[in-house]
Formats: C-alpha cells, sequence, structure tokens
C-alpha cells in the first residue's frame, strides 16, 4: 500500500507537490468537511433530503482530484462532493442537488462533471465510453470514476473495466474502499485480498493506496491521469480509507459496527494529517488556521444561501427537461394540470 | 431510388449517417467483421474502419453504458443490441441514465444515441429471440421508440433517430427484414418521429397498428374489402411521443377502432392505445374498442408460435365484431 505521510504527519517517502499546493489542498479539505458537517445539520433540519457525509474521506477526494486538469471529464456518486467541487462544481449546486431539486444535477457549461450517480455501479461505464469518444476525438482528455467497495460487486464493474482493458480507454477508475457498504463490510464484497489486484484481470494497472494520505493518492492519481493521457489505458486505484459517519443521514452505524472501531479511525484522520505535516514544515500556525476555518465557514454559509433562494421548479420546469422540445402529448398533460 | 428490403434499407442509412456525420459510430456485438447477425453491418466495417465500426466484448449493459458516454461527450453512437430478448441486460443503462440524463442535469448533459434491436417473432427461432416487448420501453420518459414497418420508413427514421437530440430505441421487426422491396431514395432523407401514417383510408373502422403486424393488418383490409367494409390502416411507426391526434382523428371518422399487437395482450401497448380513444374519442365510438393481440403467454416456441400470433383471420374477425356491436 502507497503511503508517504504517516499518521504524525511525517514524510516516508518524497512529496509529490510544494508547500504552497499543499496549504491549498489543506484549505479545501477544511471547506469540505465544512460543507459535510453542514449538510448533516441541515438534513436534520429538514432542509436537505438524505444525506450521504463524506467525513474521513476528504484526501481521497481532494487528493485524487487536484491531480486532474481542469478539463478532464468527472463522473463520481453521492459521496462524492469534494471531488465534484474540487472540478468545478459549485458548493451551491451540491446543497441543490441534496436538497431535492433537479438543478443539483446542472454545473456551469465549462465544468464536465455528471451529475451524482444515485445508482451503485452503473456509472462506472460512462467514464469509459466518454474517455473513449475523447480518445476518438482526439483530445487529450480524460476521465474519472468514483466509486466504492459496495460498487466494485455490480456486474456493471466488470463491463466497465472489461470495456477499459480491451479498448484501453483514458479513464482513471478511484475505489474509495471506505470499509463498509451501508452495513456490509468489504469482506463482504469480495473475497480478493485486495480490490487493486482486480486490475490484473483486465489487463491494467491497479494500485492500493493509503486514502488518508493526501500525498499518496495525488501521486497515484497524477501517475494514472498521465498513463492514460499518454495513451497507456485505463488505472484502478483502491484508496483505503474509512467511511467515518453514518452510511446517510437515515443510517445507525450502532447496528452493524463496533463504535471503538469509529473513535480508533480517527487517529488516521486525513485532515489532521496534513495540518501535522505543514506544522512540522513550519506552514502553519493557529491564526491561519483561524482565518481557514472561517473562510470555509463563510463559504458554505453563502452556498447553502445561494441554494435556498430558488423557488422550487415548476411543473413546466420538470416537463420542459424530458425531450429537448416538448412533444405534443407531454404539452397536453402539462396544459391539463396548469388548468 | 434503389430497390430495397426493409434490412437493406437500414444499412443503407447506416452507411448515409456515418459518410454524412463524423461523429456518428456504430457499435455492438460482431457488427464489423460479420456485419452482424442479421448482416444489417455487412460492409461498414471495410469502409468506415475500426474506429466507427466497433466490435465490442459480450456485453449489453456495457455497450449500451459505454455509447451514453459517447453520446455524452459529443459522438453520436448507434449501438447494436443482438436480439430484444438480450435488450434486458442493459435495461437499467436505458432506464436509469440514458433516459434520464436530461432531466438528471437539467439539459446541461444530453445522450443522443440511438439503440437499434431486431424485435418480433413468427419464424421458429430459439427461445429469447421473438420478444414484442416494446412496451417496456414506450414506457419511460425521455425515449422515443420509434419502429418502422417499410424500408421508405426505415430509412428515414433510423436518419431522423440519429439526429435526434434524444436517445432513440429503434425497433426493426426481423420478419420484415427481407419481405418485401421498395423504391427508397438514395442519399439523405428523414422521416419525422412521432407521426403516424395512414397506410389506407376507410370509413367504417380504424386498425390501428405498428411493426410486423402491418403485414396481416394489410391483408386485413383487403378481406374487409370484400365484406363491404372500409377499414382505415394506421402504422404508427413511433409508439413515443405517440401520434395522439391521427389515431384519435381517425377514430372520430370511423367510430370504431381495432388495434392489432403481437406482444402479449395485458399492459400492452395496445392498452395505450385504447385507454387514449377512451379519453378522447369515447362519444365517437359505435362499438368497444377491439384487442387483437397475442397471448399473456410466453411467446410459444417453433411448433406452437403460428397458434399465438394474431392472424389476418383474427383481425377480420375482431373488425366485423365492432360493424355488428
Ligand atoms: C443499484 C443499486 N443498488 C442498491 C442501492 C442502495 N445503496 C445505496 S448506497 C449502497 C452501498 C454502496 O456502497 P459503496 O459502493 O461501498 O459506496 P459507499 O456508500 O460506501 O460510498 C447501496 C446498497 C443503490 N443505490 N443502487
Amino acid at each position: 500500500m502507497r503511503n508517504i505521510l504517516d499518521l504524525e504527519g511525517r514524510l516516508v517517502g518524497e512529496a509529490p507537490i510544494d508547500i504552497d499546493t499543499t496549504r491549498r489542498l489543506y484549505r479545501a479539505m477544511v471547506e469540505a468537511r465544512a460543507y459535510d458537517k453542514k449538510g448533516t445539520t441541515l438534513q436534520r433540519q429538514g432542509r436537505l433530503a438524505t444525506y450521504a457525509p463524506l467525513l474521513g474521506q476528504e484526501a481521497a477526494q481532494v487528493g485524487s482530484a487536484a491531480a486532474l486538469d481542469p478539463n478532464d471529464w468527472m463522473v463520481a456518486t453521492y459521496r462524492d462532493a469534494a471531488a465534484m467541487w474540487m472540478q468545478g462544481y459549485p458548493w451551491e449546486v451540491l446543497f441543490l442537488s441534496r436538497s431535492g431539486d433537479e438543478r443539483g444535477g446542472r454545473p456551469p457549461v465549462h465544468v464536465d462533471v455528471l451529475p451524482p450517480s444515485i445508482t451503485v455501479g452503473a456509472h462506472m461505464i460512462h467514464a469509459v465510453g466518454i474517455a473513449w469518444a475523447e480518445k476518438l476525438l482526439g483530445t487529450s482528455r480524460i476521465a474519472i470514476t468514483y466509486f466504492g467497495d459496495g460498487a466494485t460487486s455490480e456486474g456493471d464493474f466488470h463491463e466497465a473495466m472489461n470495456f477499459a482493458g480491451v479498448f484501453k480507454t483514458p479513464t482513471v477508475f478511484l475505489c474509495q474502499n471506505n470499509g463498509y457498504a451501508i452495513s456490509m463490510p468489504r469482506e463482504r464484497q469480495t473475497a480478493s485480498a485486495t480490490i487493486a489486484q482486480k486490475a490484473d484481470a483486465y489487463g491494467m494497472a491497479g494500485e492500493q493506496v493509503d486514502g488518508n494520505d493526501l500525498f499518496a493518492v495525488y501521486a497515484a492519481t497524477k501517475e494514472a491521469a498521465d498513463r492514460a493521457r499518454a495513451g497507456d489505458g485505463a488505472t484502478l486505484i483502491e484508496a483505503v480509507t474509512y467511511r467515518i459517519g453514518p452510511h446517510t443521514t437515515n443510517d445507525d452505524p450502532g447496528r452493524y459496527r463496533d463504535p471503538e472501531e469509529e473513535r480508533a479511525a480517527h487517529d488516521r484522520d486525513p485532515v489532521e494529517r496534513v495540518r501535522r505535516y505543514l506544522e512540522n514544515e513550519g506552514a502553519w500556525d493557529g491564526d491561519w488556521e483561524e482565518t481557514v476555518q472561517a473562510k470555509a465557514a463563510t463559504t458554505i454559509e453563502r452556498a447553502v444561501e445561494l441554494a435556498e433562494s430558488l423557488d422550487s421548479p415548476s411543473p413546466a420546469d420538470i416537463y420542459g427537461a424530458v425531450y429537448e422540445e416538448m412533444s405534443p402529448d407531454l404539452r397536453r398533460q402539462l396544459e391539463g394540470i396548469e388548468s | 431510388m434503389s430497390e430495397l428490403t426493409l434490412a437493406g434499407a437500414i444499412t443503407d442509412a447506416l452507411a448515409t449517417a456515418l459518410d454524412k456525420d463524423q461523429r456518428v459510430l456504430v457499435i455492438g456485438e460482431d457488427v464489423g467483421q460479420t456485419g452482424g447477425v442479421f448482416r444489417i453491418t455487412d460492409g461498414l466495417l471495410g469502409r468506415f474502419g475500426d474506429q466507427r465500426v466497433i466490435d465490442t466484448p459480450v456485453a449489453e449493459s456495457g455497450i449500451v453504458g459505454a455509447a451514453f458516454g459517447m453520446a455524452v461527450a459529443g459522438l453520436r453512437p448507434v449501438a447494436e443490441i443482438q436480439f430484444m430478448g438480450f435488450s434486458y441486460p442493459a435495461y437499467d443503462q436505458i432506464l436509469s441514465h440514458v433516459a434520464r440524463i436530461r432531466n438528471r442535469s437539467q439539459h446541461r448533459f444530453t445522450a443522443p444515441l440511438v439503440i437499434r434491436m431486431p424485435c418480433g417473432g413468427g419464424f421458429g427461432a430459439a427461445e429469447h429471440h421473438s420478444e414484442s416487448t416494446e412496451v417496456i420501453y414506450a414506457h419511460l420518459p425521455g425515449l422515443k421508440v420509434v419502429i418502422p414497418a417499410t424500408p421508405y420508413d426505415a430509412k428515414g427514421l433510423l436518419l431522423a433517430a440519429i439526429d435526434s437530440p434524444d436517445p432513440v430505441i429503434f425497433l426493426e421487426p426481423i420478419r420484415l427484414y427481407r419481405l418485401v422491396r421498395e423504391e427508397v431514395p438514395d442519399g439523405y432523407y428523414t422521416v419525422e418521429i412521432g407521426k403516424a401514417r395512414i397506410e389506407s383510408e376507410g370509413t367504417d373502422v380504424s386498425l390501428i397498428t405498428w411493426g410486423a403486424m402491418t403485414h396481416e393488418v394489410r391483408e386485413a383490409v383487403e378481406v374487409l374489402s370484400g365484406h363491404g367494409i372500409s377499414a382505415e390502416m394506421i402504422d404508427l411507426r413511433t409508439l413515443r411521443p405517440l401520434d395522439e391526434d391521427t389515431i384519435i382523428e381517425s377514430v372520430q371518422k370511423t367510430g370504431r377502432a381495432v388495434v392489432v399487437q403481437e406482444a402479449p395482450k395485458t399492459a400492452g401497448f395496445g392498452a395505450e392505445i385504447a385507454a387514449l380513444i377512451g379519453e378522447r374519442a369515447l362519444y365517437s365510438l359505435r362499438a368497444p374498442v377491439e384487442r387483437v393481440a397475442g397471448w399473456d403467454t410466453t411467446i410459444p416456441l417453433k411448433k406452437a408460435e403460428h397458434r399465438y400470433m394474431p392472424t389476418t383471420e383474427t383481425i377480420v374477425a375482431a373488425a366485423r365484431r365492432t360493424m355488428e356491436a
């Protein structure tokens, strides 16, 4: 398992990014955590629909997304808000999506990040098709897809990996093995020793990395992206992390795991690890931390305000997004509803 | 003009589209070297190369899912599923992703792809090779469902489907593939999706059908005419979006309707037509709407298949019942 930063924030390998970039990514992880905390709070207040926390997975998401080019494609899930935001999907649109509003699936025009996949597993092949199209079009754009350990049990995982292998598509498969698929532990998903080793069977590169190590995730993703861009095909990265929170706000992990395990997971906190590293390097102090935290809080508050300032979609909005042009039968139905 | 079968017209449409638009590509099992199990894509690999005519692993979900991604990224893939009965592994992709991405992203991402699949029975094939499950596709908002019955329509509708900004399920009635030849214009033309075709006008009863059953309905029109009954035949051509007005105007004129489908009767697409007539033309009816359909069973294998299929006789009998009501 690739590891660059140890639990104390000491380098055990070569840092893939400089201090300034590390500070920027630290801020990003802090902001992601602020978003995540807000998500859970808003759901408790009835202002969001179900919310799936990403707590503990900040390094896996921020570190991998940081290794992409700004115009690379991303196809991710309900738990990948931090990765999507890194690639340009605004917090307010993510909040909209979680609040039960179709407009939450519509990022700005220059952001090629698909709406979060709610079905488990079916979306990975989309990143294969997209990357394949870019290859056929002769661009240097690649596609990354995020999914959990549970998703690797779906049949579509096999089809996606198999197509990516056969057609050498420039795709990065980023599996966040966070230990659980709702209540089912990783051992119930596969008898393979690792998820990364599945890459072998498809004739592509595969690697297991410490998913709570920002540097390890960044380095592995950067190499995978470079490999894809060079025409050398897809890579499967297994980022080993831990879902500290519940599966969603409707879930009670007390039914299936020892609370002690959750407490222990805090020792592996991915954000704290980078903070210690920066402190060791003399690039962190309490004042800066306060600024970073305050800035994150205001940004997230502002995003909530923006998301909540929109009226609910009208029937015409909903009917208007079935086809490019509303068909006569739908128009007739809509008129019936509006009259 | 060329004299083409329905199969030949589809090949011609694919070649025309590949020629006209660099974004178009054909993808599926055995579509390249062998030209597909029905030889629909015959010759395309040699003409357009393996970047545009792509043989894939045996994986329907993968084919549709990858084609979906390609469409999202700006290409115009035409995916082939070998038989309708093998489209179900891809059903989740079609329902959950292909049909919904426009809604899920509020027009930000779209999937203008075509999924072609041969459908229907009547030729004594192996199990799963004779399906008529059009209704499971016609039920899905966001999809267009097209089923041509003539060579001219097949080419024009397929070219329209490839140009469509929305995903299209393109059903090809196997029984009609090589049944007749017809003059088909060379080069590019389209037939509008969402428009039914009145094949023959009549005043006594409307016979409403689609796909392979047009063959039996056409014969029924002849037989009925011999009995002094003037039947109007409507070939729907598109199941979704449905051309409601053509159906309603016809039934308002004739006062009688027979819906003919090869699929099992219960919850079939014919039920939708009957319900539509009930909603919009009830007071024009002079007789109950008749449905002539397959049995509510799995379509029988070769030895009993002919007993399952609606025939010219069962269609004529239904039309005559409406006249006697
Ligand atoms: C096809 C499908 N089956 C089941 C579900 C319900 N479900 C939602 S999340 C989930 C677990 C997924 O686990 P994993 O892939 O490990 O991702 P994680 O939630 O841990 O991030 C399940 C079973 C679903 N959304 N889609």
